[in-house]
């Protein structure tokens, strides 16, 4: 089972929507579509489950072409980020509405939507109608919805971009679990990198209409082929600066921040990109150079602490661990890990990872 | 606890009450004080008591009009309802379509009520008007103004095109307010073009076609000026509709007492039926 996008575009009047893509996803997988709002995630989305038709390009599911083939014949289910369930359904009419219109027994019904029920949580309320629940528990009806057909594709489009914190927390841990004996080509949608750290799989990054990078999620976040996947594949955004290499020495550009490495390049001008979490208020690895700049904002998150500062000519976001109390206009010092840098060229393609 | 008290806000309230007062409560009380005595004019009454009631309600005149006026709203509701939402569903949800089909579809509820029950006059007169004319010429008998048949379809033709629209308006609005992703999740789960509208668009257009069904109700059960410049309620008493007959009792008769009997009746069935109405359909709305 494989899910082929052959030089899929999708053109909208004299917009483009998606750019010429290519990609194959495979049985088995979860597969993430990371990017911001109007990155086309969503009109990827339709495009694979055929509520929209790419105006160039073959869609290919195992070995048939399915380019023109209607939805309704194709067996796929999709979650929202708005909770969509048939209003006037209890929860568990809803959740065999699926059976029920391609005509599974009243009896094999009853097990597989109540089967789908307890892994989502929902047997005690499958009397109830949707409009009696919390988000989170109509949210769970229409992902029990999607999980009760058996599909071969299973869209997820920013399913918990409407719940609050909690909820959010909750259902994103399970979700993985929930695909994982599952015979089945699972996509998800959505516009935070920790979402598609947590939930792994395969991971494909997405900025204005192109795939900027896919394969497996840990190897996208930790080798990103270019600076525009690692800019998409970080949160908080990731910190970028030109620097300088002679030798063993290497040196910001605007700033006299300098420190020696062993990494093999060739002598010349780089950018560096630091994620946020590699500039801390300790000092963390085994190789880390300080850095000096004053406060320009410090937000707690209770376990975590974000200090924007400025040093040069640069702002520079810096994420560490534990309640690191900073006034605004505050001078202050912090570290950052050299071997965690990534160094890409004037093309901004990725030379190593330190 | 010291409360202040601030007198000034009834300043704000006292202008309402005199509205309300002189608008509705009055005109009432004056309709309950004839409905219960008898006047020669010069303000002299005598007490009646319940008479008048017990004379409409026991009046084969009152139960004649009562009986056409539930059938006309009967009609009227099973025509423009079905058809108004209709309509709404094969509008444009996008494109310069939109304002086109909104103000076509607002003109006939701008058209004061007097002038649309002329111009169906005019448009339906048998020798020169064009509806009337070519029905004739077509081999339909067609004369509104004697045979009853025709009357009553003149009558419910005019209602259907002076009143569908409001029935447009609403359940356009209803369904516009459904988000694309209701379609795509029915379509993804293989539904027809009938579940989607039995399913996803009827449920979610309830309250506003509730709204609807109320609104033509009151106005088809209340009709007067239209068919009173159509046909006055002929030919005979063939379209003589409840206001109509209570027009005739109270300023062509001048039988004050039972016409205030018989508006307190009208009145009280008009409540009782949106009340029913209004709670049924309400009833498993629960918290929203």
């Amino acid at each position: 089972m494989s899910l082929e996008l052959k030089n899929v575009e999708k053109k909208v009047g004299i917009e483009t929507h998606i750019y010429s893509t290519n990609l194959k996803l495979e049985k088995n997988t979860i597969n993430v579509l990371l990017g911001s709002t109007l990155a086309g995630k969503t009109t990827l989305m339709q495009i694979m489950a055929g509520l929209d038709k790419p105006t160039s390009g073959e869609i290919w599911f195992n070995d048939e072409n399915v380019t023109g083939k209607e939805v309704q014949k194709r067996n796929c289910s999709m979650v929202y980020q708005q909770f969509i369930n048939y209003p006037n359904f209890t929860v568990f009419e809803n959740i065999a509405s699926p059976l029920k219109i391609t005509g599974v027994k009243p009896q094999e019904i009853k097990e597989r939507v109540g089967k789908v029920a307890e892994l989502l949580k929902l047997s005690a309320m499958l009397n109830k109608k949707p409009d009696e629940l919390s988000g989170g528990q109509q949210q769970r009806t229409a992902l029990a919805r999607a999980l009760v057909k058996d599909s071969d594709l299973i869209l997820l489009d920013e399913p918990l971009a409407n719940l609050d914190f909690k909820l959010r927390e909750e259902l994103r841990e399970e979700l993985p679990k929930l695909f994982e004996d599952r015979d089945c080509i699972v996509v998800y949608a959505t516009t935070e990198p920790l979402d598609a750290l947590m939930i792994g799989g395969n991971t494909a990054t997405l900025l204005d209409g192109r795939i900027i990078q896919y394969g497996e999620t840990l190897k996208v976040y930790n080798k990103p082929e270019n600076l525009t996947s690692a800019k998409v594949f970080s949160d908080p955004p990731m910190n970028i600066a030109e620097i300088s290499k002679s030798g063993d020495m290497f040196k910001l550009k605007d700033y006299s921040v300098q420190w020696k490495s062993n990494i093999k390049i060739k002598d010349g001008d780089y950018i560096i990109g630091i994620r946020p979490h590699n500039i801390t208020t300790y000092k963390e690895g085994n190789n880390s150079v300080e850095i000096n700049g004053k406060v320009l904002i410090s937000e707690l998150s209770g376990s975590e602490s974000l200090i924007h500062f400025t040093s040069g000519k640069l702002n520079w976001v810096s994420l560490s661990n534990g309640v690191q109390q900073k006034n605004i206009g505050e001078n202050t010092k912090l570290f950052m890990n050299v071997d965690e840098f990534l160094y890409f060229d004037k093309n901004n393609r990725l030379v190593t990872n330190g | 606890m010291n409360k202040t008290y601030n007198q000034k806000a009834w300043f704000f309230v006292i202008p309402v009450f005199v509205l309300v007062a002189f608008n509705a409560v009055v005109p009432l009380m004056t309709v309950v004080n004839y409905s219960f005595q008898e006047t020669f004019g010069s303000n002299v009454f005598a007490w009646e008591g319940t008479r008048w009631f017990k004379q409409i309600l026991h009046s084969e005149r009152f139960h004649a009009s009562l009986g056409r006026q539930f059938i006309f709203t009967f009609i009227i509701l099973l025509i423009q309802l079905p058809l108004g939402i209709a309509i709404a569903l094969t509008m444009p949800k996008k494109g310069w379509g939109v304002p086109v089909c909104l103000i076509l579809m607002s003109m006939p509820l701008l058209i004061p009520w007097n002038v649309v029950g002329a111009m169906w006059n005019i448009f339906a007169l048998p020798d020169i008007g064009f509806l009337g004319n070519s029905l004739n010429s077509l081999g339909f008998d067609y004369n509104f103004t004697q045979q009853s048949g025709d009357a009553w379809f003149t009558t419910i033709l005019m209602d259907v095109w002076h009143w569908t629209s409001l029935v447009v308006l609403l359940s356009y609005a209803g369904l516009n307010s459904i988000q694309p992703a209701y379609y795509q999740a029915a379509e993804i789960d293989g539904a027809s073009r009938w579940d989607i509208f039995r399913y996803i668009e009827l449920p979610k257009m309830k309250k506003v076609l509730t709204l609807a069904i109320l609104l033509r109700f009151m106005d088809s059960f209340m009709i007067y000026t239209e068919p009173f410049v159509l046909t006055g309620g002929g030919p005979g008493n063939a379209t003589n509709f409840l206001s109509l007959d209570l027009v005739k009792m109270a300023l062509g008769q001048f039988d004050l007492g039972p016409a205030a009997a018989m508006s307190l009746i009208y009145f009280l069935i008009v409540l009782l039926i949106c009340w029913v109405f209004y709670s049924l359909m309400m009833k498993n709305e629960g918290r929203t």
